[in-house]
């Protein structure tokens, strides 16, 4: 019973407003929550909710209502009769539950106890996204089938599985590539993955994705204490700094010494080659998805710190909630937009048709080069982090810098045809941690060959150029070059706002704000904006891998 | 220098000579290529574009093509092609999407011929047709293929994979208008050159990436490919479906293969990562290379036969930046080394060897075995092939076998799954496994005392009186170690009882200052003489002795070990008791390990505490050590996952290793999984956590449509279907699933049983006759 039990204790401790008391108060409240669990819906008995049965479902659903019935008739006083997390997975049941009949049930059974006079937790986010209006993103949409499939095995859907949900096929790949991250057969334990995490997210400010995973690790068994600072995790993990602080910010700094202080015979601690590789994908898989938390301006969970409260809020008192897209409202005014699709589809046309004039080399690397140190502003600083997050991270004030290879000991561009993650990176991952690269190597392909073959109001259109731009185009800010691309073609495709919102997001993701989202391509469709996001983390996501894996591939040598 | 050795052949007119030799590139090759009288080569990279002769001592640079204060990208080579029939013509891709050929007769110091810059992305390969003078066809990233006609501007075709990237294209050797192309998504497509419209044939080759194919000189209908799967494959082109015919399996992912001239079953391939050598297999023999050449520091880049009727030079650029001529002859025969002698211990102590058969017939006036040694034919023979170079090795196989009752291993198996390793207080531990080493009354019941010996000098500290008594354990241990010398000579074939007294006498002086307790102490020790002797009968009754080597001389050193400690005890209790093998047996019996501990801590105050617990870790070690060397590993690894950080430092990693191998190995063996994978679990060796994290999953298809099940192992998220079905009850088998590998149905373990007890067909009604054994 108590062992059900603790993942809906530590949920809890996690939902007050003032959390993580360090690791102290843990065991009193834990006394706390066995006794209450007794009665109150378990987290097993939630799990019955995603049954593949329909029947079964029906009868937990049933067992469920009755369990919270009875405890509403409880002589006991306020909202003792059920206890917060209680309350809290039901409302997130009524929110993001696809099935429907869960969802209903949910919101009446919050109903009734209000009117048992229990006070009611409700959620401040309006939707899953503050740049996206939640009617875009409903969840009866066409996407049931992947979110219910997600439902089932999850156990719930999360604002950014609704959010990918805007494209199932890559949102099925990406959900196996994080099964097999975080659950299924590795060299990590389950516990030391999610802290991985954690460790990443913080580096972005991230506090969503630090919640997620704290949320995930303390489910897997995890120490508390770790999370109330990073000095609390044991060193082997603390080992990691560096290089997570490199692969989130300036990858391309990534060298044969920095893999070799973590597994060489002498370190201490030692990273065996599986296990690094495996943190390392962790790290540059969360650090890219916190990109995408942030270009999407993804909201709180409502059990997350500040997603929800239990008064309704009033505008002077609102609970400041650590993970908050900026609100500045950026609506479309909408002056020539039309024009400048019709503008963007006429390049792309000249473009593919257009044949390539013969440049130098010289031209070619001129032209890359001018991509790369373009300035582009993005340094919109945005208050200090959170406490939450600032714990958890070392030398926060290191930041991503334009890789700068003119320099006098920086490192040289990479050549794309030199190290490739289809001819290198794959093979190298799946040495190491089988089966890993095949996913990988499924979400690339997905991504790059995700199209819908339209383009705002246009029909029928081949986006590949455009793609490719975007692709490149963030490759190019992590020093990556192809020979056989033309970067000029970058500055004909992405407009400046688009480069704008493309740069923040890969390099700052931190600072995107809302003006930014609606600043580029305002007459695409919001799901076209996902599109461009998910290029953005998966081109990012290969590009740190690449570094990071080509030291692996030197060192072994 | 043993590569001196100068080779010459004669091929025709024009004859080649040299050696092995290299010499330094100034960048890292992508490619080479030789020209047709097989005197020059060309390599070409990001950063190099040269052309050497090849001289009898050494390379000679003949020609830089790279010039040009800023040379453009379309210097920037990924694949280069000397014509096969113009000297004078080479072809390379570029990496920024160029065709280029160059035209070696040109005056200028720029021997740039003519450009094209059709493909969008980088081209991946160029090939000359082998013997039409003007016609060039290449792959790129960007899908497609081009023939290029040099005489015209412009490609004159176009051929469009309606697939990914293409990574090669050849041109068939034998067919004029024949050509293949190897695709990044596993395909390989047949075209012929007038039909640009659409491929003649096209089949999946390889899981992920063909990098490279390549057609056979000689056979019409071979070609060979190489992928990222580590695979390279001959695939029969000449019937209707490709077929394999032969796959060779390597340890990195393959990026080129080149058929060996005029030898019909071999070819080299080199690999794109991880792995710098080159190896030359014969395809018939896939398991173990027919050569290898391990020259290159850095990843092979480029292999090229340097004549195309000639097996013995090969040409090779790597991105460690130089570029080698091997000679076959230099190259390493792994074959060589290969040991073609296995010996194997059966579980229960039968003996197998595999013996080289010419060594075997000369031991034939050997007495065999009775009833036990049984030769096993290893490897039927086969005609001679004059084509195969290898070797014909041929293997006897004898088997020797144990007398069923000398070596039960039923004691390893009982102990292994009692012991406690962990999840209790140390002492609680100790006393358990003492408890267990009691009621099995194996000659391992000394790890009783071990056991308490080790405990006390583990919580030495705390329990300060316990030092003394530890000490005075310690005492006959030690003294083991002086005796060794003296009990190694004596062999099974001296009367035990010898041994003994003569280690009374040297034990006497140290045991006599020891009260009662210690009587009754080494008392239970006697247990061990008892189990011991009999076993030690058997063995001397094994009839043939130089095969049977090995057993006995465990059972023998174990026996050193064991009875040493003893002898006080016969010392004291009764001096003239002969240590016969009957007689200890009832006294002893009444003694159990608990009690004698309580005589331990009775014995405590009488002694004053003056040493310091590390002082015990060296014996403790060398005690360990013996065990394992004697054979009994259970122990070491047992006392070693006991004691934990305790001993841990003091024995070095290698040797705990070993002892972990060793365990685990045995355990697994006697089918103890859940055994080993707690010793797996608890051992502080980070190479044998490491066992752990090794992939154990196992992946299944739906048995309704075909594909991968990702969720649960029962239900296929796709088709909605149960996929495992009990064939005999009809319900969904969640737990041990057993199936027919004749005819794939199966069930419920049990269900299979019984059904297959009464029944001999499949319980399906396929009509297969299912087996279970």
């Amino acid at each position: 019973m108590a062992s059900g039990s603790i993942p809906s204790f530590t949920f809890k401790a996690y939902g007050e407003d003032n959390p993580r008391q360090v690791s102290g108060s843990g065991s009193s409240s834990r006394h706390h929550s066995d006794s209450e669990s007794e009665i109150c819906p378990t987290t097993k008995s939630l799990a019955r909710l995603c049954s593949r049965d329909k029947d079964e479902r029906a009868t937990a659903l049933e067992k469920l209502s009755e369990k919270i019935l009875v405890c509403l008739e409880l002589d006991r006083t306020g909202s003792a009769r059920l206890s917060k997390e209680t309350l809290l997975h039901l409302l997130r049941l009524s929110r993001s539950c696809p099935l429907q009949e869960v969802r209903m049930r949910a919101t009446e059974l919050l109903c009734i106890a209000q009117e048992e006079g229990i006070e009611v937790p409700r959620a401040l986010a309006s939707g899953p996204s503050a740049f996206i209006p939640a009617k875009e993103l409903l969840i009866e949409g066409l996407n049931q089938d992947i979110l219910v499939e997600s439902f089932l095995s999850l156990g719930q859907v999360d604002h950014l599985t609704m959010v990918m949900a805007l494209h199932p096929s890559y949102l099925s790949c990406f959900l196996r590539t994080q099964h097999a991250l975080f659950e299924l057969d590795g060299p990590l334990p389950r516990d030391w993955r999610h802290y991985v995490s954690v460790m990443a997210a913080a580096r972005h400010h991230c506090s969503y994705m630090v919640q997620q995973h704290s949320k995930a690790f303390l489910e897997a068994g995890g120490d508390e204490s770790w999370l109330s600072g990073i000095k609390h995790a044991p060193v082997k993990l603390r080992s990691l700094h560096t290089l997570n602080k490199l692969l989130a910010h300036r990858p391309w700094l990534i060298t044969q010494q920095h893999i070799q202080e973590l597994v060489c015979a002498g370190a201490e601690p030692r990273w065996s080659l599986a296990e690094l590789i495996h943190a390392v994908i962790l790290m540059a898989h969360t650090h890219s998805l916190c990109s995408f938390v942030w270009g999407c301006g993804l909201n709180p969970e409502p059990d997350h710190i500040g997603g929800y409260a239990f008064h309704p809020p009033s505008p002077s008192h609102i609970p400041r909630s650590p993970h908050s897209p900026a609100h500045e409202d950026g609506r479309p005014e909408l002056v020539d937009g039309a024009v400048e699709v019709e503008v963007l589809m006429k390049r792309m046309v000249e473009l593919q048709q257009q044949q390539e004039e013969e440049c130098t080399q010289e031209e070619m690397v001129t032209r890359f080069e001018r991509q790369r140190s373009e300035s582009i502003p993005t340094a919109v600083v945005r208050g200090a982090p959170p406490e939450l997050v600032l714990c958890l991270v070392e030398e926060p004030e290191f930041r991503y810098e334009d890789f700068a290879p003119r320099g006098e000991q920086s490192p040289s561009t990479m050549r794309a045809q030199d190290y490739s993650w289809e001819d290198h990176g794959f093979s190298l991952v799946q040495r190491l941690l089988p089966d890993m690269g095949q996913f990988l190597d499924e979400e690339f392909q997905v991504v790059s060959n995700l199209t819908y073959n339209r383009m705002a109001m246009h029909e029928d259109v081949d986006t590949y150029t455009l793609r490719k731009a975007l692709w490149n185009y963030i490759h190019c800010l992590y020093g990556i070059r192809y020979d056989d691309y033309d970067y000029g073609s970058v500055n004909v495709l992405l407009e400046r706002s688009l480069k704008v919102f493309v740069k923040t997001m890969a390099c700052h993701p931190e600072q995107t704000t809302a003006r930014i989202y609606h600043a580029f391509w305002r007459h695409f469709r919001h799901s076209e904006k996902v599109h461009a996001n998910l290029i953005v983390m998966e081109a990012r996501l290969q590009a740190a891998l690449l570094y990071t894996l080509r030291s692996i591939t030197a060192y072994i040598k | 220098m043993e590569k001196m050795s100068r080779v010459t052949t004669a091929l025709g007119s024009s004859s080649i000579t040299g050696r092995t030799m290299f010499c330094h590139l100034d960048a890292p090759a992508n490619a080479i290529s030789v020209c047709r009288d097989a005197a020059q080569v060309v390599v070409a990279g990001r950063n190099i574009f040269k052309i050497y002769a090849l001289e009898e001592e050494q390379f000679v640079e003949k020609l830089n093509l790279r010039v040009g204060r800023k040379p453009s990208l379309n210097f920037s080579c990924a694949d280069v092609m000397w014509h096969q029939m113009e000297e004078n013509l080479l072809a390379t891709a570029a990496t920024n999407g160029a065709v280029v050929t160059w035209n070696l007769g040109k005056p200028s110091r720029n021997k740039q011929d003519q450009l094209f810059t059709e493909h969008k992305r980088t081209v991946n390969k160029v090939c000359f047709h082998p013997t039409e003078a003007y016609m060039l066809l290449s792959g790129s990233q960007d899908g497609f293929m081009k023939c290029f006609d040099l005489r015209k501007k412009e490609s004159v075709s176009t051929f469009s994979g309606q697939s990914e990237s293409v990574r090669d294209v050849q041109f068939s050797m034998k067919d004029y208008f024949t050509f293949a192309a190897s695709f990044e998504n596993g395909n390989v497509q047949l075209w012929d050159i007038r039909r640009p419209d659409r491929y003649e044939r096209m089949f999946t080759a390889h899981t992920g990436p063909v990098f490279c194919c390549d057609w056979h000189p000689d056979d019409r209908g071979w070609l060979a490919t190489g992928g990222r799967d580590k695979m390279v494959k001959v695939w029969d082109m000449t019937t209707n479906r490709a077929k394999e015919i032969y796959c060779v399996q390597t340890i990195a992912s393959v990026a080129r293969v080149k058929w060996r001239p005029e030898k019909k079953f071999h070819l080299a391939t080199c690999s794109m990562m991880v792995d710098h050598n080159i190896y030359v297999w014969d395809i018939r023999r896939p398991f173990i290379p027919f050569a290898t050449f391990e020259e290159h520091k850095d990843v092979t880049t480029g292999i090229v036969w340097r004549h195309q009727h000639d097996p013995h030079y090969l040409l090779s650029g790597s991105k460690d930046s130089t570029l080698y001529q091997h000679m076959f002859k230099d190259a390493t025969r792994p074959v060589d080394k290969a040991n073609p002698e296995g010996l194997c211990f059966g579980l229960m102590g039968d003996l197998a060897f595999a013996v080289n058969e010419s060594l075997v017939s000369s031991d034939a006036g050997r007495k065999p075995y009775p009833g036990g040694d049984r030769r096993y034919p290893f490897f039927s023979f086969k005609k001679p092939n004059p084509t195969e170079q290898f070797a014909h090795v041929s293997s006897a196989l004898s088997v020797f076998e144990t007398d069923l009752d000398s070596s039960r291993m039923d004691w390893f198996v009982k102990t292994a799954q009692l012991y406690l390793l962990s999840g209790k207080p140390f002492t609680e531990l100790c006393d358990h496994n003492a408890t267990v080493a009691q009621e099995l009354k194996r000659p391992q019941v000394r790890r009783v005392r071990t056991k308490i010996i080790i405990r006390i000098t583990g919580t030495a500290n705390l329990n300060v009186s316990a030092f003394s008594f530890s000490m005075k354990e310690m005492g006959p241990e030690s003294r083991l170690e002086r005796c060794k010398g003296e009990s190694r000579p004596d062999n099974v074939h001296l009367e035990p009882g010898n041994s003994h007294i003569s280690n009374n006498n040297e034990d006497n002086e140290e045991t006599e200052g020891s009260d009662g307790p210690t009587e009754y102490m080494f008392g239970d020790a006697e247990l061990d003489d008892d189990d011991l002797y009999p076993m030690e009968h058997d063995n001397q009754t094994v009839p043939e002795e130089p095969v049977y080597t090995l057993p006995p001389e465990a059972f023998q050193l174990r026996h050193e070990i064991i009875d040493n400690p003893s002898a006080p005890e016969h010392l004291q209790q009764d001096k003239a008791d002969s240590p016969h093998v009957s007689g200890n047996e009832a006294e002893v019996a009444c003694l159990t390990p608990i009690e004698s501990f309580s005589l331990i801590s009775i014995s405590q105050p009488l002694y004053s505490p003056h040493l310091h617990a590390s002082f015990f870790c060296p014996i403790v070690r060398e005690m360990l050590s013996h065990y394992a060397e004697r054979g009994d590993v259970q122990m070491a690894v047992s006392v070693l996952i006991v004691l934990g950080e305790r001993i841990r430092k003091e024995i070095d990693d290698l040797t705990q290793e070993h002892w972990y191998m060793s365990y685990i190995d045995l355990l697994q063996r006697f089918e103890l999984w859940n055994v080993s994978n707690e010793v797996i679990k608890l051992s502080t060796c980070s190479a044998i956590t490491c066992l752990n994290q090794t992939s154990t999953t196992l992946h299944i298809n739906c048995s309704n449509c075909k594909r991968p099940m990702s969720n649960k192992g029962w239900i296929c998220d796709r088709c909605r279907q149960c996929a495992s079905a009990c064939a005999v009850c009809h319900h969904v088998v969640k737990g041990l699933f057993v199936w027919c590998q004749g005819c794939s149905h199966g069930g419920h373990l049990e269900h299979i049983m019984n059904w297959l007890k009464n029944n001999s067909h499949c319980p399906a009604g396929c009509g297969h006759l299912c087996e279970y054994t």
